[in-house]
């Protein structure tokens, strides 16, 4: 189980990086806004720890919900309010 | 048992998160893309919910409301120019999260704790606390509430390595004996200050770097924190954090000529600089606005290069109003943009973008420099040292072998400055003395107010 893992983390990994190499460097600001919204994808583990039987479970599980849930929900609304800013002017000359 | 329902949707929601950062390879693919790495969330937290065992809900609906309040309000009501604190904070927020996860399976499993679980467990603290606190000291210098200088002391370097030792010496103690749990306690309080020091004496200039390290961090936490609870949508959307991170925090290091141990251990801009050797006392050519727009009226092609000084002075919107200026007059405008031009990784292209210019002037330095030799006009905007052609020419310098944009072999280059002071590195610019160079000084924006009113009166 573990070293299926490993295969998965490595070859994401290898997907990432070719994926990631092909960012247009104008976009690295939205794209360390929007990696990390995508990284806030520990609200899965955090979500089942909130919502299992076990008090300080829920109590850690609270602060990771809402930590995570700022950066997805944060994360990918400040990500579309700056992609929304690149725009291509249209000029007569051309 | 494999819950397949939800392991499809995770699958899913994968795909679409490589789909969404695929699209960010250009600015008009870019939205496509993050709304399908927001639909690919949204079935993961659906799928989550839905297939795995939920007993109590009350806390994930505070948890999600309070947390969509907050990730709201500071999406809608932050100004760009808080844009580098905002990436910093939020690396903090989701490293938080993953520590969390992994203390709690810590105390979860208790003695069904294996040495396999442990060493997934040990690298989620382990990189989440340094990244929590790490990111909140770029978050606090970045704000102003923490001085932004290298803070160093004597014997700086051995503290953080011995540090550094203890910890994972005790990671390694914990992967055989996993159930100890002072040790775990203190492992992630050591990280915790990790984090600490290991940016502390980072300076100002040298954020970018230090924001692309903790991108990657915050991800390799997150896919530490699936192989710890088995789910493979954590690894993957980590996977692809850490790696945007690498690979950001290598075009960063390059672009300042430096490996990453050099950025973490060696607070450059600090008193090691020896510049007396390096002072200039050739003359300078100073002019004003008025002579600067007849240089500028004579211009075909002009090439702007802007740094921090520009986000300092928000001169972004003054600097768009000139560019309109010039090309209502047929000039051809361009803007030149090093890798580490400002506090985070585009963060040019950023404040640009919000001041309504359009993306395709926005000229990365490895295409402009080509063609430096045929612009006429090249306007610097309160960048230093990325300009500096010693970078080039003098063996000696400290940021020798840097790449800089090659405004000097421009025929003429207007530098706006506040004043004769030395860049982020702390060396003399060789560049203001040449004799293309013309020095304007004072307030960017001020300057370039003072600039396009003389440009329209007539």
């Amino acid at each position: 189980m573990l070293f299926e893992s490993f295969y998965i983390l490595i070859l994401a990994g290898f997907v990432g990086f070719e994926v990631i190499k092909r960012v247009t460097p104008t976009l690295h600001t939205p794209l360390m806004s929007a990696t990390n919204a995508i990284s806030g994808i520990s609200l899965v583990g955090s979500l089942v720890a909130a919502g299992s039987d076990h008090f300080v479970s829920q109590m850690l599980g609270l602060v990771a919900v809402t930590a995570a849930t700022i950066n997805v929900v944060g994360g990918f609304m400040i990500t579309e309010r700056m992609l929304k800013m690149f725009k291509r002017k249209k000029r007569k000359q051309q | 048992m494999i819950n397949y329902p939800l392991e499809i949707t995770y699958i899913i929601a994968s795909v679409l998160f490589i789909m969404g950062l695929k699209g960010l390879g250009h600015p008009e693919s870019a939205r496509r893309g993050m709304h399908y790495a927001e639909i690919g969330m949204l079935m993961a937290v659906i799928g989550t919910l839905l297939g795995q065992s939920i007993v109590t809900w009350q806390w994930i609906l505070i948890g999600l409301v309070i947390g969509s309040a907050i990730g709201t309000a500071m999406a809608i009501f932050m100004p760009m120019t808080a844009m580098p604190q905002r990436i910093a904070i939020s690396h903090a927020f989701g490293a938080l999260a993953a520590v969390l996860v992994g203390i709690n399976e810590f105390i979860v499993k208790g003695s069904e704790i294996t040495s396999g679980l442990m060493g997934a467990l040990g690298f989620e603290v382990l990189f989440g606390s340094l990244t929590v606190t790490g990111s909140l000291m770029a978050f606090g210098k970045l704000q102003g509430v923490l001085r932004s200088a290298p803070m160093t002391y004597k014997g700086q370097n051995f503290v953080n390595i011995f540090l550094f030792f203890v910890t994972v010496g005790m990671f390694v103690y914990l992967v055989f004996f996993p159930q100890n749990t002072l040790v775990f306690g203190l492992m992630i309080a050591l990280s915790f200050l990790i984090g600490i020091f290991i940016v502390m004496p980072i300076g100002g200039a040298d954020m970018p770097v230090v924001l692309s390290l903790m991108n990657s961090y915050a991800g390799l936490a997150a896919a530490a924190t699936g192989f710890a609870i088995d789910n493979k949508v954590l690894i993957i959307a980590g996977s692809l954090d850490g790696s945007s991170g690498f690979i950001l925090s290598i075009i960063m290091s390059k672009a300042m000529n430096r490996s990453f141990a050099n950025v973490l251990f060696g607070a450059v801009g600090t008193a090691q600089v020896d510049t007396s050797t390096l002072h200039e006392d050739r003359p300078i050519t100073k002019i004003n606005v008025e002579d600067a727009k007849f240089i500028l009226e004579q211009a075909d092609r002009v090439v702007i290069v802007p740094g921090y000084g520009m986000a300092v002075a928000q001169a972004q919107h003054a600097v768009r109003e000139l560019s309109d200026e010039l090309e209502k007059r047929g000039t051809k405008v361009e803007y030149a943009i090093h890798p580490v031009a400002g506090r985070m990784p585009g963060h040019m292209n950023v404040l640009l973008a919000e001041a309504n210019v359009s993306y395709d002037q926005l000229q990365e330095m490895e295409v402009i420099n080509p063609t430096m030799d045929t612009v006429d006009v090249a306007i610097v905007i309160g960048a230093n040292d990325v300009v500096n052609p010693a970078a080039r020419t003098d063996k000696g310098s400290p940021i020798y072998g840097m790449p800089i944009i090659d405004v000097d072999k421009a025929r003429t280059v207007i530098v706006m400055k506040r004043s004769m002071a030395t860049g982020f590195a702390g060396i003399e610019n060789p560049l203001f003395y040449q004799e293309n160079t013309k020095m304007l000084f004072g307030d960017a924006k001020n300057v370039l107010q003072q600039l396009i009113a003389e440009f329209k009166k007539n």
